[in-house]
């Protein structure tokens, strides 16, 4: 991506200010530019709460995900020493700015930038993302941004309420197991309940007796004559595999105590919450990248700043946009925010410029208006669609993305396809499936509940591309185990066949398999 | 119709963490004390009064979550392609699972390798030291304890005696009060000072009499209205306020003694400072209000400060019941035990003149050991122990539960002997 600094097109305005240092008043100003600005572009964002921090403050900001409020927890603990002790020397930078999904949308900016860097931060997160959480479908379904910041409150109180009446110890337990499960705590195809922290509140006694009520009615252990026949007609539980296993665990694991199901039912809530940004990573920092470039362009063309603060402004644009090759020791995977903004410019560029390539490529989009499709492009699509809808050769061939295939059999790396006419389509079906969730995430479902006999559950791995489980997967299951409170089985299959099975409390295999060997022989 | 808020949070707390982080020190506590051990063997002297830097390995720490491990099949897209065309095969890098143009799982898990490292504040370092000990045999000395109270200054008050007048503060409002109440009168005589000077200054032809008597009289009234305020008020009167606080009543004194003759060397000496340092540490770490005396002898034996007691050098022979004898005049003279708990540790190489243990013996045995809680000795040396160590031993035979004693040999030991001699007891 080139980027040239031409001269001001129409200078109506006097720079905002020729000094690098931010002042209330100036971020105000430009604020109030920039917004204005945006709406010309019909970015439609809610509104904003800019908060000025410290480093410090940003580094307590990193360790609860950017949530304003958070429950007490050792992994955050964790997370902050991690990241003072990288920032302390020198290894990492701080991001410029956290922000985060809600109602109002609150962006932190740290004191430390200058007047160049503030300006760009209002503009990427609080009219980039910021209009991204407000329309992208998936944060609208998944999402309540007016309503997050009082459920984290709850969360927290509720959370500090337990720790009282039972101890951090056994908070701490459950906690721990939920959040080894947590990106199993969403169902990703059925529209969920919007959170609201009222409704919580006042439900949740009323929840905590039902729920139990209902576990004990599946628990129950004196089988009458009729629910035999029945078990017969009615051989699994659940009937349908279940994908949300922190709902599952919720509603119906047997020894749970009303308020340890009421933890899990946060962590999965909060998970939830974090549900479409874990899948729209390239469209939202694309998104938030093309907009603070376009806004700040469209500020120096009207004369709202000079050259010296396009220069800063530049010089730290590319740096976030700028991709490693593959073989270089910085490389660490795809940048998101150089995808998305390459294939968000592109798309503007096909409707403005089109070639005849586009015209075969992108008959629906060429010279047609670029806000629209901007907007419904980021409107409509998670990551893993965007890509295969809107990538372009062009852009493949502006990244020079190339596809490798790696078989675990395979002596040799095998160059599948490259950015060239019989490549395209398949680089980018490739990079497409790089975002599908199921390729990133284990497929891990609930199969079976033995109901009479031992309660013992069951998962099922279904290996994609036979790619197996990590080594960190048994300690997961510990932690079902503890949830669940009677025997926990994996099993890991490859198409039809059952390549391995995991037993938590391990199983004494050796004492049985041997026997029956020795029986076959004899 | 849209609205920004700046918001300055800047004022705001920046500990958001600090329960957080506490919540992991607790719950890796055991290998943070394994790293403050190592610590403490490895640091100098001087060198306990900052924080430590603590590694865990990344393994202990992990927060487990399913995950694709290595193998199967993966095609994976990368950026940059130079010299690659379709078909192209490229052997694997032999030996090892280093995937070459790895995705986001395999830089992961080689991030994983890492240790997990961190700073501690030195509090944080001491507390961790210093967990699970007690001076032993604390007894509540609250005989007195009823009546003894210290006044602590607490601000200041616009009631009390004359004796709490605090001069300052009271000058201050009074001047404050004159300036704000004379305001308007000391503007207007400034302004007639000047109109009397520009009247005074013009050709005697112009001047008018009638007009600077009439300025002479007001500058008079004003100057008396001035003068009528008085130098100081009773409202502008503060008192200095006390407090009376309770003195605790765990009372307690500490002897140090140490052995500076010539037959200590060096090293002998750099061992027992830090055992005494870490002992000194201890204890302004436990208990808020404690006396040290530090004592310090060759053939004879002088009281002296901190500093001097690790820092200085002296030479001689070794007279050990010299310590001993100024311990107990001491004692006597300041710290009578109906109020005080009284310790002591005792650091030597052993060296003693050999008719000078059996006085030792008996001072320890009938004047000290009777009044003091607990006495330790450590004995720094490689060597055979000699007559003091023989003494000792009936002593402790004697006195089970006042008295301890320990070798130590190198710096290694330090920290152990030290734990041992001042492990919570379980009863």
């Amino acid at each position: 991506m080139s980027i040239e600094l031409t001269s001001p097109k129409d200078p109506r305005h006097e720079p905002i200010t020729t000094s690098s240092e931010w002042t209330f008043e100036r971020i105000q100003e430009f604020d109030r530019i920039i917004g204005a600005i945006a709406r010309e572009y019909r970015l439609d964002t809610y509104p904003n709460q800019i908060e000025i921090i410290s480093s410090e403050q940003m580094m307590d900001a990193y360790s609860s995900v950017g949530m304003p409020v958070g429950y007490h927890h050792w992994s955050f603990g964790k997370q902050f020493l991690q990241t003072q002790n990288n920032y302390e020397r020198g290894f990492m930078g701080l991001a410029y700015e956290i922000v985060i999904n809600s109602s109002p949308c609150i962006a932190y900016l740290m004191e430390e930038n200058t007047m160049a860097m503030q300006a760009l931060v209002i503009a990427h997160a609080c009219y980039g993302h910021n209009s991204f959480f407000k329309n992208n479908y998936l944060f609208k379904t998944w999402t309540d941004a007016t309503a997050i910041i009082d459920y984290l409150v709850f969360a927290k109180d509720y959370v500090a309420q337990c720790e009282n009446r039972y101890g951090v110890e056994a908070v701490e337990k459950i906690l721990d197991s939920c959040h080894a499960l947590q990106n199993y705590g969403v169902d990703r195809y059925k529209r969920p309940a919007p959170i609201s922290a009222a409704e919580e509140r006042a439900r949740q006694e009323e929840r905590e007796q039902y729920l139990q009520q209902q576990v004990n009615l599946l628990w129950r252990t004196i089988p009458t004559a009729r629910e035999e026949a029945d078990q017969v007609k009615r051989a699994r539980f659940p009937e349908e595999p279940q994908e949300n296993l922190l709902y599952f665990i919720e509603k119906n694991a047997p020894l749970l105590e009303p308020w340890q199901r009421e933890l899990v039912r946060i962590v999965r809530k909060i998970a939830q919450y974090f549900y479409p940004q874990r899948q729209t990573q390239v469209m939202n920092e694309g998104w938030a990248s093309f907009w603070h470039y376009t806004l700040m362009n469209t500020m120096y063309d009207r004369g709202y700043v000079n050259e010296a603060f396009m220069f800063e402004f530049l010089s730290s644009h590319s740096s976030v946009i700028y991709q490693p090759p593959y073989d270089s020791k910085y490389y660490s995977g795809i940048n998101p925010y150089t995808l998305g903004f390459n294939i968000y410019s592109d798309l503007r560029r096909m409707c403005e410029h089109p070639t005849d390539e586009d015209r075969e490529w992108f008959p629906e989009i060429v010279g047609r208006d670029w806000l629209d499709t901007l907007h419904f492009a980021m409107e409509n699509f998670k990551d893993e669609s965007f890509i295969q809808q809107y990538l372009s050769p062009k852009v493949m061939r502006d990244m020079k993305l190339f596809c490798v295939y790696d078989d675990q059999d395979s002596p040799e790396y095998e160059i599948r396809a490259i950015h060239d006419d019989p490549g395209y389509r398949q680089v980018r079906s490739a990079l497409a499936d790089q975002y599908n969730l199921s390729t990133r995430e284990p497929n891990i479902q609930i199969v079976d509940v033995n109901l009479r006999g031992d309660r013992s559950l069951t998962l099922k791995h279904t290996r994609h591309n036979n790619i197996p489980l990590n080594n960190e997967c048994e300690e997961v299951l510990r932690h079902v185990h503890r949830l669940w409170g009677f025997d926990v089985r994996l099993e890991s299959y490859d198409g039809d066949e059952c390549v391995k099975r995991y037993r938590m409390p391990p199983e004494a295999t050796s004492a049985e398999e041997p026997s029956l060997e020795h029986l076959r022989y004899v | 119709m849209m609205n920004s808020y700046v918001i300055d949070r800047r004022l705001n707390g920046k500990n958001k963490s600090a329960v957080n982080r506490r919540r992991f020190l607790e719950r890796y506590k055991k290998h943070i004390k394994r790293a403050v051990n190592d610590a403490v063997n490895k640091r100098s002297i001087t060198d306990m009064e900052h924080g430590e830097s603590i590694s865990i390995p990344s393994e202990d720490i992990r927060e487990p979550s399913f995950g694709h491990g290595q193998g199967g099949r993966r095609t994976i897209v990368n950026p940059g392609n130079k010299e690659f065309v379709s078909g192209d095969r490229i052997a694997k890098p032999q030996g090892g699972s280093g995937q070459g143009g790895g995705d986001g799982q395999a830089s992961d898990s080689g991030e994983g390798m890492d240790d997990f490292t961190f700073s501690i504040t030195q509090d944080e370092f001491l507390e961790f030291l210093f967990e699970d000990l007690e001076l032993p045999n604390l007894v509540r000395k609250d005989l007195k304890s009823m009546d003894d109270f210290v006044y602590r200054h607490a601000g200041y008050t616009n009631t009390g005696v004359p004796a709490k007048i605090n001069v300052v503060r009271s000058l201050k409002n009074a001047h404050a009060r004159r300036i704000a109440l004379s305001g308007k009168s000391r503007r207007r005589l400034k302004e007639v000072i000047r109109l009397l000077a520009e009247e005074e200054e013009k050709d005697s032809a112009l001047r008018s009499t009638a007009l600077i008597d009439e300025l002479l009289e007001e500058k008079l009234k004003l100057e008396t209205k001035i003068g009528r305020l008085p130098f100081i008020d009773d409202f502008d009167l503060r008192y200095n306020l006390s407090a009376k606080e309770p003195m605790p009543s765990n009372a307690a004194v500490m002897f140090c003694l140490m052995d500076v003759s010539g037959s200590m060397t060096q090293a002998t000496k750099d061992i027992a400072k830090r055992f005494f340092l870490l002992l000194y540490m201890f204890l302004r770490r436990n208990y808020e209000k404690i006396d040290v005396v530090f004592i310090r002898h060759h053939t004879s034996a002088k009281e002296v400060d901190e500093e001097e007691f690790f820092y200085s050098r002296e030479t001689g022979g070794t007279i050990v019941s010299s310590a001993l004898r100024m311990m107990d005049d001491i004692v006597r003279e300041r710290y009578p035990t109906s109020a005080w708990n009284i310790y002591a540790a005792q650091a030597s190489d052993g060296d003693n003149w050999n008719d000078d243990s059996p006085i030792c013996q008996k001072l320890l045995e009938q004047s000290i050991l009777p009044s003091v809680q607990y006495f330790s000795y450590i004995e720094i040396t490689p060597r055979d122990h000699q007559a003091l160590w023989h003494a000792y031993e009936n002593v402790q035979a004697s006195f089970p539960n006042q008295f301890a004693m320990e070798q130590i040999v190198d710096q290694g030991d330090i920290y152990p002997v030290f734990r041992q001699l001042f492990q919570r007891k379980v009863t």
